[in-house]
């Protein structure tokens, strides 16, 4: 047995009781104006989010919010595009809109490197990991994710109606992750647990958020200890292995870039292919043609993400300043929405409608500039074999009944229940 | 003509390695690169125009020899 003194006591048990830094009230229920309270957390906003920032793009096109103890939300790809780049005024030192924000000492470094990172020590942490994602390492993990969606639909047997979002796409990603980390495949089903909490419980009162962090992060302790007594070739490994700066990681890091891969590996990629399969089930000229047309499917998909983009991030505002006619104040959060950027007409042509051979995507369903989605390889890569897979097996399929689809609330968007008719 | 990559808005997207293989490969980080001396030959334009239309960072570009 080796002896890793970092990993000997828990890390946690230095900070104290409570994390430090600022809470503010949780304020919820319906949203009276979206300019001037929006809320990502409220259940109009989940069932469909894009009327809402359409009519802020035309007519705001910053709304704000106090909520949250305060933040904006941009809905121009310019501005959002412009948030992306300036790493000088908006820290990524929280990325999840709450109501708690971390302590501002917590920067450059975050709770959950690199995405929670500033320069300079982002560019750090993040080069550590950028081999284990890149095209051409993915692509090793490719047969196995084939087999893997075969053997989720071989799983349907003759039933009539299944549920895509639960009984296939939700499974992809995490097997892949946990794959790639070195966790048994057996604990699946609490990943979506430690996924939820994470990106679900933002209105939670902060001891239940606390007490519901506490259980991902005393998993990641057990795996840890787990791969310091066995090591092996996964990411594990490597993280408790790697250097920076001449030394091993402070164990916070090793397990806040865990955290990271573990909840922004499954549930971003599970929406993403939802999503799709919840386009292509109500739009049966799409289906039919990408079910004749598989070459088309990665031109498709890019559209699928242009156009149902999960992912939106948030920023901290540095320091007081007007910025874009909006008078921001320090600790202001930024709700940084990549699909709100992404259906803006002054960007794409035909931004609103969903077309499945849209030659130019500059779409931002990955983010822009220096947080690009390290995943984003690997995710592409599950979407295209999901939706190839899928076509294959079942070219014909329909929405069983539209209103059961339900979709998850909060910074990541995809459906969570999806009856589809499959014969 | 030639394509170019601008590395320092380079963040490693891949489009134009996804849309262009004869073009463009990626490095061990995921980084765009040119592949050989990034002269465009008239059977790769189109993919060349595609890479350059799907780049979300606006990094690549197709320039006269001079």
């Amino acid at each position: 047995m080796t002896i890793d003194e970092r990993f000997s006591r828990d890390f946690r048990e230095d900070r104290g009781e409570e994390p430090e830094g600022t809470r503010n009230p949780i304020v919820t229920g319906p949203v009276s104006d979206w300019a001037t309270d929006f809320s990502h957390l409220e259940p109009e906003w989940a069932a469909d989010p894009y009327p809402i920032q359409d009519n802020l793009r035309q007519q705001c096109p910053i709304a704000h919010t106090d909520r949250f103890g305060g933040g904006w939300l941009p809905t121009r790809y310019a501005d959002v595009a412009e948030i992306s780049y300036d790493t000088e005024r908006f820290s990524s030192r929280s990325i999840i809109m709450s109501n708690f924000r971390p302590p501002r000492e917590t920067a450059p470094v975050g709770g959950s490197p690199p995405i929670s990172s500033d320069p300079p020590f982002h560019h750090d942490a993040r080069k550590l990991l950028l081999p284990a994602f890149t095209k051409t390492a993915v692509a090793r993990l490719e047969p196995g994710t084939r087999a893997l969606c075969h053997s989720l639909i071989d799983d349907f047997g003759g039933q009539d109606v299944v549920d895509a979002a639960r009984d296939y796409a939700q499974h992809i990603p995490m097997r892949v992750i946990a794959d790639m980390l070195g966790f048994p495949a057996d604990d699946a089903p609490q990943f979506r647990q430690f996924v939820e909490n994470t990106l679900e419980g933002v209105n939670l009162p902060p001891e239940e958020r606390i007490a519901r962090m506490s259980a991902l992060f005393d998993y990641l302790l057990e795996q840890i200890h787990d791969h310091i007594d066995n090591p092996r070739d996964d990411l594990t490994t490597f993280l408790i292995n790697a250097e920076l700066y001449g030394r091993k990681l402070e164990p916070s890091h090793v397990a806040g870039t865990m955290a990271l891969l573990l909840i922004a590996g499954i549930d971003t990629t599970w929406s993403a292919i939802g999503a799709s399969l919840w386009h292509l089930a109500k739009e049966q000229a799409d289906r039919e043609r990408l079910a004749a047309e598989p070459a088309l499917l990665p031109t498709a998909m890019e559209e699928f993400l242009r156009a149902y983009a999960p992912v939106t991030m948030a920023r901290l505002v540095k320091n007081d300043m007007q910025w874009n006619g909006v008078d921001m104040k320090a600790d202001d959060w930024i709700l940084l929405s990549f699909p709100a950027a992404n259906r803006d007409p002054a960007q794409f042509d035909r931004a609103a409608d969903v077309v499945i051979d849209r030659q130019v995507n500059r779409h931002a369903a990955f983010g822009l500039g220096i947080h690009r989605c390290v995943g984003s390889h690997l995710a592409r890569m599950e979407l295209r074999v999901a939706l190839e897979v899928w076509l294959a097996r079942i070219p014909d399929f329909t929405l069983a009944d539209p209103s059961a689809v339900t979709w998850s609330t909060g910074q990541i968007r995809g459906p969570r229940t999806l009856p589809l008719r499959i014969s | 003509m030639k394509v170019r990559i601008d590395s320092e808005l380079c963040q490693g997207h891949g489009r134009c390695y996804d849309l262009a293989p004869g073009l463009f490969g990626d490095d061990d980080e995921g980084y765009g690169q040119v592949l050989g001396d990034g002269i465009l030959p008239p059977s790769e334009e189109q993919a060349a125009r595609l890479a350059v239309a799907n780049c979300p960072e606006r990094a690549i570009e197709l320039v006269e020899e001079s």
